[in-house]
């Protein structure tokens, strides 16, 4: 019992890099996507604006799973190449989360008071100098308590990478139950315990963040409630 | 490009039929979730000492863990333990609805912590009981109010059905993938199944908009 019980946990550990791997390049590609794809939906020109909301609500309006499949079993037929399980993974997880992110980009954005806009104009700021310098620091703040939800969504998708045949840890355990009669317990329980931890990590991380923001505005942290999940 | 029309209108009874099981599952699921929902936002609210932060912790540990494993879990778990079968679909379902319930629970809280406090206070004065209070005064103001942000979670429950093909529902991706093996075609039935999602999900989502805006008027 307990030689395969230790087995069953060493097993599933393998699959943490992998997980946090996807995680961790889902997450880098869901910013970049969320601050081009959420400014973009804010352009005065119709046309950068109809390319972004397209890309939005294109991702937001299908399955993560079917777009998974679209583009590992898709896209090589269409163009003749195969991409690395992880790579078309981490593709899926980012496109698919920024096109979420990219509207808490703008409702942030768009939060910012009228009166920042108008004063960094007054200013004589260039558009790029009054994005950069007045408005993205006080739109981050706002920002980061749902980026915080979207992270962990976007961790918890990681799992369905398992489809694709990347060896993170759902895909590890799932390995495993044919072999496991009666212990399988074991395997969904390491499983679901990493990533609650991986969740909790997330979290902390993201809370220092928005305690650094507030800060660097001269503002006292506020309280916030963000718990994990959500759309 | 590599696409027939041809197999694209012959992947579309069985891509429909599957659309039907998701759609099946969406509904059923929904229900699950806004009923127990419910349930959890109550139990949270009455704050009955041990049961309350048992909801609590329960909620937060279904919220912060994939939903895929959770499916695995109920699937290959629960009939060893409780000599109780389940199919593929019914799994569905039941995962499905109760991870979606720990999302309902948090909309209801919001909703009935937006009752103004006169009502409670008045409920009081008028010395209705405790489930007079819940039944005739406050959810019939908190309900309708978290409407549309059920209706949100609905569209998000019906796009993560796909996923249940780990377990063998038959839902249109799977019967996509089932074309697929077929044919030895997969750019058709895929890119359908994509459609299909859109043709559904994005005429949803308007209407909770128009939800939205009626809740807001009102």
């Amino acid at each position: 019992m307990s030689s395969s019980v230790s087995h069953i946990i060493t097993s599933v550990l393998s699959g943490l890099t992998a997980t946090v791997t996807a995680a961790l390049g889902g997450i880098a590609l869901t910013v970049v996507l969320s601050l081009a794809a959420g400014l973009a939906l804010r352009s005065p020109s119709r046309l950068v604006r109809g390319i972004s909301r397209l890309y939005v609500e294109i991702f937001r309006g299908t399955s993560e799973v079917v777009q998974l499949f679209w583009l590992y079993f898709v896209l090589p037929v269409l163009v003749g190449f195969q991409l690395v399980p992880m790579f078309a993974g981490i593709l899926v997880l980012g496109l698919n989360h920024g096109a979420y992110g990219a509207e808490i980009v703008r409702g942030a954005v768009n939060s910012v008071p009228r009166a920042q806009f108008e004063g960094a104009i007054a200013l004589n700021l260039t558009p790029a100098q009054r994005m950069r310098r007045v408005i993205l620091p006080q739109a981050f703040v706002e920002m980061l308590p749902p980026l915080n939800n979207l992270f962990i969504q976007l961790l918890k998708s990681t799992a369905l990478l398992s489809f694709i045949a990347v060896p993170e840890m759902a895909r590890q355990g799932e390995l495993l139950r044919p072999v496991f009669g009666a212990e399988i317990g074991w395997i969904y329980g390491t499983e679901l315990v990493l990533y609650l931890l991986i969740a909790l990590l997330i979290t902390s991380g993201m809370r220092a963040l928005e305690r650094a923001a507030a800060r660097r505005l001269g503002r006292a942290p506020s309280k916030m409630t963000a718990a994990a999940g959500g759309v | 490009m590599d696409w027939s029309w041809e197999a694209a209108y012959d992947s579309i009874p069985l891509l429909l039929k599957g659309l039907l099981v998701t759609v099946e599952i969406t509904l059923l699921a929904s229900a699950v979730a806004y009923a127990l929902g419910l349930v959890f936002a109550l139990i949270r609210r009455t704050g009955i000492p041990v049961l309350s932060q048992a909801v609590t912790l329960f909620i937060e540990f279904v919220r912060s863990t994939p939903l895929l494993i959770q499916v695995f879990a109920i699937f290959y778990l629960v009939p060893p333990l409780t000599g109780f079968t389940m199919s593929p679909f019914v799994t569905g379902v039941v995962a499905l609805g109760v991870h979606y319930a720990t999302y309902a629970a948090e909309v209801y809280r919001a909703g009935i912590e937006a009752v103004p406090s006169g009502q409670w206070e008045a409920a009081t004065a008028l010395n209705l009981p405790r489930s007079r209070v819940w039944t005739a005064v406050v959810l019939p103001q908190a309900v309708p109010r978290v409407v549309p942000a059920l209706g949100n979670y609905t569209i998000s429950l019906f796009k993560e059905v796909p996923l249940l093909l780990g377990i063998g529902v038959l839902d249109v991706l799977n019967r996509a993938k089932e074309v697929g093996a077929e044919t030895f075609r997969v750019v058709e039935p895929y890119t359908l199944a994509g459609v299909l999602f859109l043709l559904v999900s994005l005429p949803a989502s308007i209407l909770v908009r128009r939800l939205e805006r009626r809740a807001a008027h009102s």
